[in-house]
């Protein structure tokens, strides 16, 4: 308990000097694809639900968000609220349908979800259709903070993704999150014992998807961009690769995996290597799941356990 | 007439694409007593556990528990209710520890378990009363191993210390003894006898010895319906069960 607190205080420390050492905007893409990856690992980690559509929330928060902030002058806090929500409605909506069914099955539901909102959004007329919205203004927070600065920016990506990481964090080790790892644990077992299952996994998911369309609405401000891509299958794909790589059902290791595969990602699309990212993404995916199962964040533990108990 | 029964099936019937595992049985469980479910191999007997919990639908008939029908309500309901089934395959939660496992069960009746906002700090209140069910059937010590670690015996008298803490009025257990040595045996039918005081159990067991001396009533299962049923004398000494189960094990019977 002691050692999280400390992991906890080096994640604030690192997150406040973050912006002097490296790029903000490349900072600020790792937290957004973090504080996705950790919503979703709420769900495979801690539930033993593999989502299928998480990019349907993330595209969600940010159309909304970037609808709302752009058209209608909204402030960036009620923004990003906004697009929150909006979120957590659509998980509400695709986990009541999908916690019926389980295994592969429900990983389809969700894909088939998420492939409708897509084209809701490809089709929409406020969206932008292949174009996307773009020139966002990110526009003043609370009336007083210019969020046009970059280091104003900054902090309030990293106030939102230490919001997210506290709430996931509670969330784990709660008397609901002692419930979801019974269930992942024994299912069967879990409704023996009384627990209406599906409620929880509802609830749960519901709280993943505002959390993934927090990220999206943020990401949104930060890039003044709210794009197709979000909302793309790939992004579904991209979320597992992330958590898988960086260690599920872990609490660190989702803001691992996506601080690694943003910086491959960075670094190869600059180079001429830009066309084969695909192929190593996959490639990197196919290692992950055969060598080192745990991910990075897990087989780290793993080692530390070894040498050090 | 006037036996005061807590569970009753009415003419229950399973079939599954054309094959009927449970074909037509009633059963009548008196209060407070301990009734046995044997029969050979695939006879059904899971089966009808699945069907008194609702893990599987029934294709027809009743299932009444204290005198209500209870044939349309859910898995998670009737456990609420105070029927409590344990599992063929040992039911734990192999990574929590020993202690959760019992205290998740006992957390439900708090009406916390939606809160997840809250500090699962709250839950140690219920420590005190885990470790006292934890004691009945013997790992007090063991409160903090994480359950995975656990040999098998343990394990089996956990899952009893789970169903237990919900006090349920009906206890099914589904072959508790089995897979277990000698001596296991004999500590978790002494942990049974123990805890039906204030209960009535339904079990499932292959285990005669156990049965003999425990059962109170036995009913045999073949193909699906109930060849016979009495006490472990009637039953025993029935030709048709000797020719159906007993004739293969004439040597545990002595
Ligand atoms: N879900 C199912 N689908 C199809 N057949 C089943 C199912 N469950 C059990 N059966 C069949 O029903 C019969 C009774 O099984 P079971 O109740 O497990 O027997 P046992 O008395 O050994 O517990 C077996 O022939 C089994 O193959
Ligand atoms: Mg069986």
């Amino acid at each position: 308990m002691l050692n999280i607190s400390k992991s906890t205080l080096i994640l604030v420390v690192l997150g406040l000097i973050a912006p002097y050492v490296l790029y903000p905007v490349f900072v600020m893409k790792i937290l957004c694809f973090g504080l996705f990856a950790m919503a979703f690992n709420l769900l495979l980690g801690y539930v033993g639900l593999l989502s299928f559509g998480h990019a349907a929330f993330l595209g969600t928060g940010g159309y909304v968000t970037g609808y709302l902030v752009m058209e209608t002058g909204l402030s960036p806090e009620l923004g990003i609220l906004f697009g929150t929500i909006a979120a957590g409605l659509l998980g509400a909506v695709f986990g009541k349908l999908a916690v019926k069914r389980e295994g592969i099955y429900f990983a389809m539901v969700t894909l088939a979800l998420a492939q409708l909102a897509f084209f809701f959004f490809l089709q929409a007329p406020f969206t932008g259709g292949e174009d996307g919205m773009q020139g966002i203004p990110r526009g003043t927070l609370f009336g007083f903070i210019d969020l046009n600065d970059s280091l104003n920016m900054y902090y309030t990506v990293l106030a939102v993704f230490l919001f997210g990481f506290w709430l996931i964090k509670r969330t784990i080790h709660s008397p609901f999150g002692q419930v979801l790892k019974a269930i992942r644990e024994n299912e069967p077992r879990a409704l023996s014992l009384g627990y209406n299952v599906n409620d929880y996994k509802w609830v749960a998911f519901i709280i993943s998807a505002s959390l993934a369309g927090l990220a999206g609405s943020t990401k949104t401000l930060v890039f003044q961009l709210a794009s197709l891509t979000d909302a793309h299958w790939h992004m579904s794909g991209e979320v597992v690769l992330m958590t898988l790589l960086g260690g599920m059902g872990t609490l660190f290791g989702p803001l691992v995996g996506a601080a690694s595969v943003v910086t491959i990602q960075n670094y190869l699309s600059g180079g001429e290597l830009g066309n084969y990212i695909h192929i190593i993404m996959g490639v990197i995916f196919v290692v992950c799941v055969l060598a080192f199962r745990s991910g990075i964040v897990g087989e780290f533990q793993k080692f530390m356990k070894k040498n050090f108990n | 007439m006037c036996a005061d029964y807590v569970l009753q099936t009415k003419n229950l019937v399973k079939e599954f694409k054309g094959f009927t595992a449970v074909d037509d049985v009633n059963l009548n469980v008196e209060r407070g007593s301990i009734h046995a479910l044997i029969g050979p191999n695939g006879a059904g007997k899971t089966t009808v556990f699945n069907l008194l919990t609702k893990f599987l639908i029934p294709t027809s008939g009743q299932i009444l528990f204290n005198g209500n029908d209870i044939t349309s309500m859910k898995s998670a309901e009737i456990a609420r209710k105070g029927v409590v089934r344990s599992f063929q395959i040992s039911a734990v939660f192999p990574h929590l520890t020993v202690l959760e496992n019992v205290r998740v069960a006992l957390q439900r009746k708090e009406g916390n378990s939606f809160h997840f906002w809250k500090s699962d700090k709250v839950l140690n209140r219920l420590n005190d009363r885990a470790i006292e069910l934890l004691d009945s059937v013997g790992l007090a010590s063991h409160a903090d191993s994480l359950t995975v670690d656990q040999p098998y015996g343990r394990k089996r008298a956990l899952e009893i210390a789970t169903t237990l803490a919900l006090d349920p009025e009906l206890m099914l257990l589904d072959e508790p003894t089995q897979g277990m040595g000698h001596e296991d045996v004999e500590s978790v039918s002494d942990l049974i006898k123990k805890v039906s005081k204030d209960r009535t159990i339904l079990m499932v067991e292959h285990n005669l010895h156990v049965v003999s001396k425990l059962a109170d009533k036995i009913s045999v299962l073949q193909r699906g319906s109930i060849l016979t049923e009495g006490d472990y004398e009637t039953v025993s000494s029935d030709s048709r069960v000797k020719e159906a189960y007993l004739g293969v094990s004439e040597e545990e019977t002595a």
